[in-house]
């Protein structure tokens, strides 16, 4: 019993309530954000130390003994997700302050942020499968809300198709829970575990899991990601930022946990399915990456090449393949996050969103020109950087499984990465400013940066906000790879739970 | 009771199904409309169909219905009642701002849908 583990989820919905009632008055909002973010990442960080020291934490919640009641669990991978995730909202929430528009801001913008963030850390924290399908939900309501606000033409087109692939993937969501509650008349995760595993996994279950696959690899965008690419281009950029570095993950999450924790049963069968999708969302997201010329396309195909890695990491089912996939998605988390706001920067900065329309920007902002590259490196996988010990671990487990081609594949994907990052850095950075043309996309680059032509002005103060934020995340990026050493500590914790649902099931289960 | 439980989750989801495929975005909605109820009648099939007591525990009773199911339905149905307010509203301001009702439709006033 430990009734730490509802604040993650208790204080952003206290804020978001909260603020509902105080739309108008922004410093406010500002203030009560940033004091809650860093609460947020003490109180994560608080989690993550008891976990290390004292094993799985759980929480019954009105004090029903499992399997009946609603149990809260963090084992070391949900807690160091949690942790990651507010650091990464704390970034995103400082760049909104640079670039979100007082227009947004006066419309809840903050309200949803936080229950967004409400729905990603009850996710990871939950141990009911019906509860992760609600936080979920709360979520993505939230993520539509976000997608919608200010309105604009590419929004009202691209929103619709967000929200009716998600709908889709929900109502799925709940016929795998009734197929599942049929066939072992059971929801907590743990019990579900001993009870598939008593019942042997195949025939009926086999197809339980592969819909329940299904549902979290819409939400994921691995493989099931035709509605990524689009969606992901019409918010701002910081909804982007929050959107590329926590919702896909949260669905990422909930494939590691379903396929380790509920269903580990038949390997030979779960992981070929899930090996052959990563292989294709890795090859079509490099490639994605790689063709197109505009930076926004560009940045939402990495997401993918990401979404791929680390399936492929849960696909070798290994040991060094489990604390690889903790290791990387912590890495994924804040990387993603930083990515899509060096990216918005660099739109405001340039003007435009088409790479053939930059160049030169290293005159101007040498301090953003950096920056972005030391993420293509740390996204590539470069020692000293936070990439690189989870892509060791995650290929080491691949070749250790006899899975050559496929770290193969893995290994040509970051490569892509690199391509395609460095392609923004030198056509952006370097070369020669191009003369200004026409003014036609002007309107849209200042969309994407999320500065209207009226708040201009009231931008102009908290502007330095935007740098802050991206430093911010770039020193965690950087300091997850140097301290890489005592990160695998916590990375093998809970790779060890990963590897074995026994542990989960003990701590849940026991008394 | 189970046959006519499952005709009707069949006849909803393939409704459903057949209204998402069209172009109205009004059409759309009701189809993931008519595709959440299906889904919650399913949960109520596949939980077992009982006609037993209420599901009071300790008053003696001898059969009584599982409640688990109802309460996730509900819960269920509270979800996707707001989901589907929020996809109408959604679908009339993108028909105002659009001035066309069809999901990637040709746009009013404009060169054509280039993403």
């Amino acid at each position: 019993m430990n009734n730490l583990l509802v604040l993650p989820v208790l204080l952003p919905m206290a804020i978001a309530v909260f603020l509902m009632f105080f739309r108008k008055k922004i410093v406010l909002q500002r203030t009560l954000g940033v004091i809650g973010g860093i609460a947020n990442i003490a109180i994560a960080a608080f989690i993550v130390m008891k976990v290390r020291s004292e094993g799985i934490l759980t929480l019954r919640l009105g004090g029903w003994e499992p399997p009946y009641g609603i149990v809260f669990v963090a084992d070391m991978f949900a807690a160091v997700l949690v942790l990651a995730a507010s650091i990464t909202g704390f970034a995103v929430l400082l760049y909104s302050f640079a670039s979100i528009g007082r227009e947004r801001e006066e419309h809840y913008y903050y309200t949803f942020f936080h229950f967004l963030l409400v729905g990603v850390y009850g996710s990871f924290m939950t141990g009911d499968i019906f509860n992760l399908f609600v936080f979920f939900e709360v979520m993505l309501i939230s993520s539509y809300a976000l997608i919608t606000l200010g309105g604009s033409k590419k929004q009202m087109r691209e929103a619709p198709k967000y929200l009716l692939v998600n709908i889709l993937s929900s109502t799925l969501f709940v016929a795998g829970v009734a197929y599942l509650y049929a066939s072992v008349g059971t929801l907590n995760m743990a019990h579900l575990s001993l009870r598939i595993a008593e019942a042997g996994q195949g025939g009926v279950l086999n197809v339980i899991a592969v819909l329940f696959l299904i549902v979290f690899s819409l939400k994921a965008g691995l493989f099931l990601f035709f509605w990524l690419p689009g969606s992901y281009a019409s918010p701002p950029f910081a909804v982007r930022a929050l959107f590329g570095g926590l919702l896909t993950k949260v669905g990422l999450y909930a494939i590691v946990r379903t396929f380790t924790l509920i269903f580990p049963g038949d390997p030979s069968f779960t992981n070929g399915w899930i090996a052959a999708m990563a292989a294709v969302t890795m090859l079509l997201g490099g490639i994605g990456a790689v063709a197109y010329r505009d930076i926004p396309r560009i940045l939402n195909y990495n997401i993918l090449i990401g979404v791929g890695f680390v399936a492929f990491g849960l696909a070798t089912g290994s040991r060094d393949g489990m604390d690889g996939v903790v290791f990387y998605m912590v890495h994924d988390i804040l990387s993603k996050g930083l990515m899509f706001i060096l990216g918005g920067m660099l739109i405001a900065a340039a003007g435009s969103d088409k790479l053939d329309r930059m160049g030169g920007l290293m005159k101007v902002r040498p301090g953003l020109g950096w920056m972005f590259f030391i993420l293509a490196l740390a996204l590539t996988g470069i020692p000293p950087l936070s990439g690189f010990a989870g892509k060791v671990l995650i290929v080491r487990g691949g070749l250790d499984e006899g899975m050559l081609a496929l770290s193969l594949l893995a290994l040509a994907s970051s490569l892509l990465t690199l391509y395609s990052l460095v392609k923004i850095f030198r056509e952006a950075f370097w070369g020669t400013e191009p003369e200004n043309e026409d003014e036609e996309t002007e309107s849209d680059a200042k969309q994407a940066s999320g500065a209207g032509r009226s708040s201009e002005a009231a931008l102009g103060k908290t502007k330095a906000f935007a740098g802050v934020s991206a430093v911010f995340l770039l020193l965690f990026v950087i300091g997850l790879g140097l301290a890489a050493n005592g990160a695998y500590g916590f990375a093998s914790q809970a790779g060890a739970v990963l590897d074995n649902p026994g542990l989960y099931i003990e701590a849940v289960l026991k008394e | 009771m189970e046959w006519i439980m499952a005709i009707a989750v069949g006849a909803l989801f393939m409704i459903g199904v057949y209204l998402i495929l069209s172009k109205s975005l009004l059409r759309v909605i009701l189809g993931t409309s008519l595709l959440t109820h299906g889904v919650h009648l399913l949960l109520l099939t596949m939980a077992g169909l009982k006609r037993g007591a209420a599901p009071v525990l300790g008053g003696g009773a001898d059969s009584y219905a599982d409640p688990l199911p109802q309460a996730l339905i509900l819960t269920s149905i509270v979800i996707s009642f707001g989901i589907t307010a929020l996809y109408f509203v959604l679908a009339y301001r993108s028909y105002q701002t659009r001035g066309t009702d069809e999901i990637d439709g040709k746009e009013a006033g404009d060169k054509g849908a280039e993403s």
